[in-house]
């Protein structure tokens, strides 16, 4: 039976979940708010709202100023390219975990898991040091491999739990109707896994689009995607809020497109498995 | 052809031993039931000769080759699961054609086993269908399809009428035992219900802790088992035991007589007791007794038998149908 809540509780709620909602949400729109202000107007005290001269010479000043297409296009092979390399790893990877398990796949995982929990900066001196030596730095398949090797722990957690939900059986079915192991991935594993892969690919997609740390510290220009396009317009002096939240928006805006298209994907992946 | 032969296999997983040692044979074209209680090795002896699991020693032999080491797909077997192991994600005519496709057949031949084997289990109006839109007793004819399309040498089944409700069970294993005739391959079937395997085995294997207890047609083992597990398993309802005096009397330690094998009176008998539960089901009439001695018993009368709770009667074996059981339990 469902449970009755009264009309003050119910309003009460959903107050208060509009108002997390807001706060959540508020850097954001004034981001984008801001990304239309004049430099004046950006830094004015009080905060102006809504009532302000809109322009988007802010925009058309860093259209002018940095290649954003170029940016964009990095952004896109850095975390496309960093996602498919780590699904091409971590698919079999997850495959043996959840159906082959050993005695100390548990530790594995939890192994995995823990160079999450290393502080980035830790390690920067000595990647930064190797990618000098191999020649990596600033090049798009070097911040690859890092934003694969960074997020192939989650992948693999991800893959692993959902692959987990996929009952043994019918694999064990495919090896009885003639699959060897690699047709077995294909066209029984893989397809079943789909709603699970598809919202791993998403998610990790964000994760590296995102990515700022590695790609300010080991990219400069040729490779640099859209977090080091943001950064450039962060001066020590003179005013930049304006163009620095333009520029914002725009490296926002398609991961938020992105997002906004699959998230329906997103949730059912998420919660695969959670409810039948 | 498909015999399969089993020599010495023996399955451990890490420290415990789950079957020490079986030694069987299986001819061309029988219908093979292994039967025993929960837990007893059955369904692993049989993932052991679909190569599912490796063994620890040991040999299987299949139509006189090698086969212990041999991957799954290579033992020319096909398996119906419990849980049916559809693909849920392929049409009924993609999850039968699947072994097919894996065997490199061409797709106009495909097409024609499908419909062979659709047209046999009734699944031709189905064929589009995904199986999460099948009921389950379709569900299991797909899988059974998905096995025969494939022309195996023979078919093994893991307990695949478990999961239906009762009604459909009865109909399922009239349909595999039909199948059975009309292809006359080796069937080897896993199931821990006696009814299943008394109706459909030509040969009964009875399993208990990973050991054979004995092997033999269904009324064979009915008529002669070999000691008191098979005893007690083979029949419904279960055969009674009776320790003490009366066994004493024949030589045993326990005689065994099958509920179905009383003469049943009220005035006299060999044993005399107090009716406890009165079962009337209009055939039969099922009696639970107390005896005098103090040990229980389920009699049964073909029938009606009108007697009720707290009414005296009297029993009596009858002839030639007393089991007689030593000390360890074997028969004598």
């Amino acid at each position: 039976m469902a449970r009755r809540v009264s009309e003050t509780r119910r309003w009460t709620f959903t107050i208060l979940a509009w108002l997390v909602a807001l706060a959540i949400f508020f850097p954001i729109l004034w981001t984008i708010l801001t990304s239309f202000k004049s430099e004046a107007d950006a830094i004015a005290s009080p905060p102006k709202f809504l009532f302000f001269d809109w322009t988007t010479e802010n925009y058309a000043e860093v259209q002018s100023r940095s290649p954003y297409f170029r940016h964009f296009m990095n952004s896109v092979i850095i975390s496309v390219g960093s996602t498919l390399l780590g699904l091409l790893i971590a698919i079999p990877a997850a495959w043996s975990m959840a159906f082959q398990p050993a005695k100390r796949t548990k530790d594995l995982l939890m192994w995995m898991l823990s160079t999450k929990m290393m502080p980035a900066a830790g390690v920067l001196i000595p990647m930064y040091l190797m990618f000098r030596s191999f020649g990596l730095l600033d090049t798009r398949i070097g911040i690859t491999v890092v934003l694969m090797l960074i997020n192939l722990p989650i992948i693999t957690w991800m893959l692993y739990t959902y692959f987990r939900e996929i009952p043994g059986e019918i694999l064990e079915a495919a090896r009885m109707d003639g699959a060897s192991l690699s047709k077995e991935i294909i066209h029984v594993l893989t397809p079943m896994a789909v709603p699970g892969i598809a919202s791993t690919l998403l998610l990790n997609v964000i994760l590296a689009w995102n990515e700022a740390f590695w790609t300010l510290n080991l990219t400069t220009s040729k490779a640099a995607p859209l977090t080091t396009f943001i950064a450039s317009y962060s001066s020590p002096e003179g005013l930049f809020y304006a163009k620095l939240s333009a520029a914002s928006t725009m490296a926002i805006a398609p991961i938020l497109i992105l997002g906004w298209f699959s998230q329906k994907q997103l949730v059912r992946g998420l919660t695969f498995g959670a409810v039948k | 052809m498909g015999s399969i032969t089993l020599k010495q296999v023996r399955k451990a997983f890490g420290d415990v031993e789950v079957i020490p040692g079986v030694d069987l044979q299986i001819n061309d074209g029988e219908f093979v039931v292994f039967v025993g209680p929960s837990g007893c090795g059955k369904s692993t002896l049989l993932r052991l000769i679909a190569g599912l699991e490796d063994v620890s020693s040991g040999q299987i032999l299949i139509d006189g080759q090698d086969m212990t080491q041999a991957a799954p797909s290579r033992r020319k077997l096909a398996m119906v699961f419990q849980s049916y192991a559809l693909y849920p994600h392929m049409s009924v005519r993609k999850n039968i054609a699947f072994p097919l496709k894996m065997a490199g057949m061409d797709a106009a031949q495909q097409e024609a086993r499908v419909k062979h084997a659709a047209g046999i289990l009734n699944l031709t109006d189905y064929l589009d269908r995904r199986p999460g839109q099948l009921s389950g007793g379709q569900r299991q004819r797909v899988a059974i399809g998905r096995a025969i399309v494939r022309e195996p040498s023979a078919f093994l089944f893991d307990e695949p009428l478990s999961n239906l409700d009762a009604a459909l069970r009865v109909n399922m294993r009239v349909e595999i035992s039909e199948l059975h005739k009309k292809l006359a391959t080796t069937m080897v079937y896993v199931t821990h219900d006696q009814v299943e395997a008394m109706t459909m085995a030509d040969k009964i294997v009875v399993l208990r802790a990973g050991r054979v207890e004995q092997v033999g047609s269904p009324l064979e083992l009915y008529r002669t088992p070999a000691n008191r597990f098979v005893a007690g398993f083979i029949g419904s309802p279960n055969m009674n035991f009776i320790e003490g005096e009366p066994a004493a009397r024949l030589g045993a330690h326990a005689i065994g007589v099958r509920p179905e094998h009383f003469a049943m009176s009220t005035t006299e008998g060999l044993l005399a007791g107090t009716v406890g539960v009165a079962e009337h089901l209009g055939s039969d009439t099922f009696l639970h007794i107390d005896l005098d001695n103090g040990s229980h018993i389920v009699a049964r009368a073909a029938g009606e038998f009108p007697v009720h709770h707290g009414d005296r009667i009297f029993l009596t074996p009858q002839e030639g149908r007393v089991y007689r059981f030593d000390q360890n339990g074997l028969a004598l």
